[in-house]
């Protein structure tokens, strides 16, 4: 069993996400251990792309900040490696795919494999065209994780059935950012996923609060918080660790308990 | 065809949320493309709304001048909005309305294809918004204007480099959050399929035109095609017809901007590589580690750091070749035609010409070009008198 699928066997997932570099390396590294510290099951870093058209404002102001401080894959990759010798967390990319296709898929996965990567969400991939990358996760052992829209209607089964690692399930319609209400559209999916699978199902997309994270939770095997966090980060600069495990730590305890904190 | 591919290129690459949308429209484009009602109709707005045929002008001046081949215009100037944007507007919008949208969205560069969308939305009572960078807002002022009098909304994009390729992120953006009464009307042969497909089904009526037309007046094919790329819609319009005429040479010319050499240049087939973006696989503008860049032209419609993945597989196979022209060699045929003619050309056609200029002369007088004339300049008269540095007030 891989580190990802263990994640989510003691307990509802906590999955925030940061973009890499943003607002530098050193302050992303530091990121990583106050999520750790503050209960994160898994991570997602963005491995920041000039276009992200699965992305907010928030995401993608944050993309930019991060490739104008020099943020590539490679410097990545190095802090990936660094960060291992101290955690054990399951580590994930999220980044589009054309960084990967040109960097050249198979490097990209043994990259990924030599420096700690488990997995890799890529949101302009799907189904599909997921052989563009798929041979090369699979040789790798990098886990290529599998994405449900609320549109996904009779694609769910199909791409469910084939899903590893777990289901990143998108909340809503539209793109990644904080929404003051999120649907019940998750439940549906995930419903329908179950009927083929027992691969946990996760959902992103616009949960930013602890009320949120707690209800999402309720009804997932995992939550995914983003653009709240990295909202944080852009306020707070190099000073992002504090209040990010902070707020790390109520969305842990809202998720636990079933309160808000 | 696999997937939507030609050849390696094409593909859909985007969002799952996106992925049903661009489904029902792969089935509705395949359940109307050939059904009469839908042929029937748009056949009719061609001709009486757009007017069609466009004429297939015998450029006499300009082959006297410059000594060699015969020039033909094919004149997509003279078509409704003053370009062939207007083809595949027509096309998109109609099956749009076959679908039960009531709402379209669009990007736009130049503002070509965004006041053809506007003007047909307006026309089949659509709700239209149009998304365009803000750096083209203030290029085509002129052209915002004449959206909103058409009634559309334009949103002013003022992420990345606030031109056409953040002006397609945006209209995605919008797309993946409101499919069910909307539908992206994307302005070239681009983007997931079937866009690329359709929109080229819907711009061949050029090349047809331009077939019958030549055979009228010459009795015989041209020696070559020659158009402008940005996306490549004009162009792939203009060559699909002759794509099985191998005595016919197809010229794509992209715009070089300050030159190749220099970073601020559009020139996708000169300058760039394979890569993945706004839903296909094709070439791109773009740094070593896939960071699409920011290219830059003087003519707003060709400022795009991809190309169309038809296109792609046609530069591999050399069945068709793609040529880079700078801003200031199209500044030139601007008002090279402009004079010679009367004909006040776009200046993204003008970048077709520029080449023309030093290929004709080259060639035989019992030769035979035919080029493009893609849209009309008046939208870019402003900006090239600020290029010469003429202070002008619209």
């Amino acid at each position: 069993m891989n580190r990802i699928t263990e994640a989510f066997r003691r307990r509802k997932a906590l999955i925030p996400f940061i973009t890499g570099g943003d607002p530098d390396m050193a302050v992303t590294e530091e990121l990583i251990y106050a999520l750790v510290q503050a209960g994160a099951d898994l991570i997602e870093i963005g491995v920041p792309f000039s276009d992200p058209i699965a992305e907010g404002p928030v995401i993608q102001a944050a993309d930019e900040r991060a490739l104008r401080a020099g943020c590539t894959a490679d410097k990545l990759f190095a802090l990936v490696a660094k960060v291992r010798r101290r955690t054990d967390i399951p580590l994930l990319f999220m980044t589009y795919l054309n960084p990967v296709f040109t960097y050249g898929g198979r490097r990209f996965m043994e990259n990924c494999a030599a420096s700690g990567i488990d997995g890799l969400i890529v949101p302009d991939m799907p189904w599909e065209e997921r052989g563009e990358l798929l041979g090369d996760c699979a040789a790798c052992g990098v886990t290529l994780i599998s994405m449900l829209a609320p549109t996904s209607a009779e694609r769910v089964r199909r791409i469910a059935a084939e899903a590893e690692g777990f289901i990143y399930c998108v909340s809503s319609l539209g793109v990644t950012g904080e929404r003051r209400e999120i649907g019940t559209a998750a439940a549906e999916i995930i419903a329908r996923a179950r009927e083929v699978t027992n691969v946990p199902c996760a959902v992103g997309f616009g949960i930013s609060t602890p009320a949120q994270a707690r209800d999402m939770a309720a009804l997932a095997d995992g939550v995914i918080v983003g653009s709240a966090i990295v909202r944080l980060i852009a306020e707070h600069g190099a000073g992002g660790a504090e209040p990010v495990r902070e707020f790390a730590r109520e969305l842990r305890a809202a998720i636990d308990t079933g309160k808000e904190y | 065809m696999k997937q939507g591919r030609f050849g390696a290129y094409g593909g859909r690459y985007i969002p799952e949320t996106l992925m049903s949308a661009v489904l029902e429209l792969e089935a509705a484009y395949e359940r109307w493309r050939g059904d009469p009602e839908f042929t029937g109709e748009l056949a009719d707005l061609l001709a009486d709304y757009a007017g069609r045929p466009s004429g297939l002008y015998y450029a006499r001046k300009m082959t006297a001048d410059l000594g060699g081949a015969k020039i033909y215009l094919k004149r997509e100037d003279f078509n409704h909005t003053g370009s062939h944007k207007i083809n595949n507007v027509l096309g998109q919008v109609l099956l749009a309305r076959k679908m039960g949208k009531t709402r379209v969205i669009a990007e736009t560069g130049a503002g070509q294809h965004g006041v053809a969308t506007a003007t047909v939305a307006a026309l089949m009572d659509m709700e239209c918004e149009i998304f365009m960078g803000r750096e083209d807002t203030e290029r085509q002022a002129l052209n915002v204007y004449r959206m909103e009098l058409l009634g559309a909304k334009v949103n002013r994009v003022i992420t990345g480099t606030m031109t056409l390729k953040d002006a397609v992120n945006a209209t995605m953006r919008e797309w993946a959050s409101r499919m069910s009464d909307t539908h992206y009307v994307l302005g070239s042969v681009m983007g997931p399929h079937p866009f690329p497909l359709m929109v080229r089904d819907f711009q061949a009526v050029i090349g047809r035109e331009i077939k019958a037309q030549i055979l009228e007046a010459e009795g015989r094919l041209p020696d070559a095609v020659v158009a402008c790329v940005g996306g490549g819609s004009n162009a792939i319009g203009s060559f699909y017809e002759f794509i099985g005429d191998e005595s016919v040479a197809l010229v794509g010319c992209e715009a070089a901007g300050l030159g190749v050499d220099n970073p601020r240049n559009a020139a996708t087939i000169a300058n760039g590589s394979v890569g993945v973006f706004h839903g296909m696989k094709s070439y791109f503008c773009q740094d070593k580690y896939g960071q699409i860049a920011p290219v830059y032209s003087i003519s707003a419609g060709l400022d795009y750091p991809g190309i169309g993945p038809e296109h792609a597989a046609l530069h591999d196979s050399g069945r068709a070749t793609y040529v880079p022209v700078t801003d200031a060699e199209a500044v030139d045929a601007f008002a090279y035609l402009s004079r010679l003619e009367g004909i006040i050309p776009a200046v993204e056609s003008a970048h077709a010409l520029a080449w023309v200029r030093k290929a004709a002369p080259l060639m035989g007088s019992d030769k035979i070009i035919v080029v493009t004339l893609s849209g009309r300049g008046d939208k870019d008269v402003a900006a090239i008198a600020r290029y010469k540095g003429v202070d002008l007030h619209e």
